[in-house]
């Protein structure tokens, strides 16, 4: 007869064993649900919008907030469904996100690298959020994109112009909707040879930062190309608000046009400045002068008020291309908040919408497998024409608008006229163009 | 030459406004003895009452035109401002065309009473307190000012333009014998150097040729020995802090149209006043003005190609540069008084 020798130690030997047998299998249940960072296991998923709340670009922001919120209204299923109607692919019926309702927290940018960083990683390691998008500046968007690429989640980005946010700077993790300086260029430079020759002699004023160097480089390139001589190149600070000393020495160095390679504030106050020295009126080398502001915002324009008028200029969107989705997005956004949406709303709105049918195809929520979906991806009925989500560089193929300050508005929102809709051949470049060499995608990373 | 005179006439503009702020802000430091970081909002303040009356003078009823529609495809609604209503559409537009000159009259008494209640309700409490204190209670009320402007008015810049006589330049050249387009400044701009000049006379000439300004200059001397003499020094004190602040909103009403006022812009003004006020010596007014016409012209003219391509970067250092170099070689200032700011 055995006898049962029960002690402490032995208790407690077996206890711990038993306990760790009986948790081996929930360890490996925990990992497996995570397979990617903020896998969402619940009933709905969380989208993180981070745009400037505070700070200069503030409106801006705030555009992009509105478009954002009716994005997942549309995605839940509520309002009339805006471009989820026109959307070329149809995978997406308004049950949210692979069947999870879709929420959202926000950040403030306040249009800081370090700030917009610090509001991105607040949301995805506390707020769990799945995907980051927004912004409205190169800076905050080439930031954010490298610490999504580090954290393992999809960044989708807003309003950033850069080259470099999809050439030197472009992640694995990162995709650009909105067009950039190089096609801005190339749009703009026939419109200005038609309407100005092509005997011109270009001074560029350039706001000192990553979107005004590639902005001046590209606006130059393409203008050089097509005769034009660069006279000279200035940059200006990005806190400079009065750019009279700059603008008074234009006249006087042979120059016929000014090329404001400013955006926000900058740009208001440059054109401004420039008006007021009267170089619209002034007539050099026997030619009237004539001033370019190559990246053009809606909002932005109302800012520098009749200034703008007889200005050319390039943007993304504009609410008054008639169509199907940009009629059905206005509809939508101006019923809702009683005006038409900037061109950064249109931007963010597409980006939610391409994010979610992009999981929707993949029938996955882990970054790889989103990524794969956008890669290469074509679509139309999003109020750009058909489009293309390059794979090799993650950015957007489109038409781009050149458009010009409108002499005769009727309202306050009918400040820009569209000249011309320039086709996306046009103003597509090659992978290991010049102006985008220096970096590589990487590997994706899903957390 | 030419582009040397072109610097300077540049630099009378910004020089103009550094002088009216830093005026101002010597005015309360001589005065209360406080370091007000809230000085730029005030000069906010001031271009946003340029920006209000703009508004006001366009406050308008909404008529249906049916042949037009907006862009929902709705028939459009067409404003027609009260103003031109009331006193015919030509008389109507010349109004509101010079609404940045009438807001002169609009600005005095909101800033006089701004100041007044500034003073009485927040500041006088942090007279006997370390200028530390004062520093960021003041920067707090700044930072309070311009959140509040930017909730009515929102972040982006309002274009509120001078009035059509004024838009244009002269061309200084042909006068001076240059070519044409040589040397050009905004008329706009020459207004406001001669507001400024006549504001920076006028203020002086108060202190100079009146009782009031006499007593005032007495009390900076010496506060304890006029206070002795029976005259209620503080409640004249708060008078120039209503005095200053007007100065201020002022300086701010006429640059509304130079620069599109936003929220922003005191801060952008503040801190340069602050090295202007220094630079021409703690509590000294003529050392103010002095200083913000020549940190302006200065700062005109290291934003020049040449001067740039030799010294990158020059134009967003130099007014510091020269505060260095001034405090290094004269500690008070151009024209600092001995004894401020010195126990």
């Amino acid at each position: 007869m055995s006898k049962l020798n029960v002690t402490r130690r032995g208790a407690l030997k077996s206890g711990a064993a038993a306990g760790a047998g009986l948790a081996l299998p929930t360890i490996f249940t925990a990992s497996s649900a995570n397979a990617f960072m903020n896998e969402p296991t619940g009933s709905s998923v969380t989208l993180g919008f981070n745009v400037p709340q505070t700070g200069p670009y503030a409106d801006e922001g705030a555009d992009e907030l509105r478009a954002y919120e009716l994005a997942v209204e549309h995605l839940n299923g509520g309002g009339d469904g805006g471009m989820l109607n026109t959307f070329s692919s149809k995978v997406l019926d308004g049950t949210g996100i692979l069947g999870k309702k879709v929420e959202y927290v926000t950040g403030d940018t306040q249009t800081k690298s370090d700030a917009a960083r610090a509001s991105a990683k607040s949301m995805i390691e506390k707020d769990g959020a799945i995907m980051i998008t927004g912004g409205s500046s190169s800076g905050v968007a080439i930031a954010v994109q490298g610490l999504c690429q580090e954290a393992g989640v999809i960044f989708m980005a807003g309003l950033t112009h850069s080259n470099d946010t999809t050439g030197k700077d472009k992640k694995a993790n990162g995709f650009r909707h909105f067009f950039n300086g190089y096609m801005s260029g190339a749009a703009l430079a026939p419109v200005l040879k038609n309407a100005y020759g092509s005997d011109r002699k270009a001074y560029h004023l350039t706001a000192d930062y990553t979107w005004g160097w590639t902005q001046q480089e590209s606006i130059a390139a393409a203008t050089e190309a097509l005769g034009w001589e660069t006279v000279n190149n200035v940059l200006t600070p990005l806190a400079a608000t009065d750019f009279s000393s700059y603008i008074a020495p234009v006249l006087n160095s042979g120059a016929d046009v000014l090329v404001l390679n400013h955006y926000g504030g900058n740009m208001v106050n440059s054109l401004t400045n420039a008006v007021q020295f009267g170089l619209r009126e002034k007539q050099v080398n026997g030619k009237n002068f004539e001033i370019v502001v190559p990246l053009y915002s809606r909002l932005m324009a109302k800012g520098a008020g009749e200034n703008v008028k007889g200005i050319f200029g390039s943007t993304n969107w504009h609410w008054s291309l008639q169509d199907e989705g940009s009629q059905a997005f206005v509809k939508s956004f101006g019923t809702k908040y009683g005006f038409p949406p900037s061109q950064a709303a249109h931007t963010c709105y597409v980006q939610t919408l391409l994010y979610a049918d992009a999981v929707t195809r993949a029938g996955s929520f882990a970054p790889c497998d989103v990524a794969a979906a956008l890669e290469g991806f074509e679509f139309d009925g999003l109020g750009n024409g058909p489009t293309l989500y390059r794979a090799e560089d993650h950015q957007c193929f489109k038409d781009v608008l050149v458009v010009k300050g409108k002499d005769n508005p009727t309202s306050e929102f009918d400040l820009l006229e569209i000249v011309e809709i320039t086709p996306a051949a046009q103003v597509t470049y090659p992978v290991d163009h010049p102006m985008f060499a220096g970096g590589a995608l990487g590997e994706c990373n899903n957390g | 030459m030419d582009a040397i005179l072109l610097q300077i006439l540049n630099g009378l503009d910004k020089g103009s406004a550094y002088a009216l702020i830093a005026l101002g802000l010597t005015l309360i430091f001589g005065t209360l003895g406080v370091v007000n970081f809230a000085h730029g909002a005030l000069f906010m303040l001031g271009a946003f009452c340029s920006v209000t009356l703009s508004r006001l003078l366009t406050l308008s009823f909404e008529t249906i035109d049916e042949t037009k529609t907006d862009f929902l495809g709705n028939p459009m609604k067409v404003k027609t401002p009260y103003v031109e209503a009331w006193f015919g559409p030509e008389t109507g537009a010349a109004i509101i065309d010079w609404a940045v000159p009438l807001s002169i009259l609009f600005a005095i008494p909101i800033m006089i009473s701004i100041g007044f209640a500034m003073e009485r309700g927040l500041i006088k409490h942090f007279y006997k307190r370390p200028h530390a204190d004062q520093i960021l209670v003041t920067f707090g009320l700044a930072i309070v000012l311009q959140e509040i402007i930017k909730y009515f008015f929102g972040a982006n810049p309002i274009p509120t333009p001078a009035p059509d006589v004024f838009k244009g330049s002269f061309d200084f050249g042909v006068l001076l014998g240059f070519d044409p387009n040589v040397i050009i400044y905004p008329y706009w701009r020459m207004v406001y150097f001669l507001f400024a000049m006549i504001i920076i006379g006028g203020v002086f000439a108060f202190l100079q040729f009146t009782t009031f300004g006499m007593v005032v200059r007495a009390g900076m001397a010496d506060r304890e020995t006029v206070g002795l003499l029976g005259i209620d020094i503080d409640k004249r004190f708060t008078m120039m802090f209503g005095l200053a602040a007007a100065v201020a909103g002022l300086a701010g009403v006429m640059y509304a149209p130079i620069n599109s006022p936003n929220y922003h812009m005191g801060m952008d003004f503040l801190v340069l006043s602050f090295v202007v006020v220094v630079v021409g010596g703690m509590g000294s007014l003529p050392g103010a003005v002095l200083a913000g016409f020549l940190l302006g012209i200065l700062e005109s003219f290291a934003s020049m190609t040449w001067v740039k391509s030799i010294l990158p970067g020059i134009d967003q250092i130099i007014i510091y540069l020269v505060a260095i170099i001034i405090l290094l070689t004269r500690p008070r200032g151009l024209m600092g008084r001995k004894g401020v700011m010195e126990d």
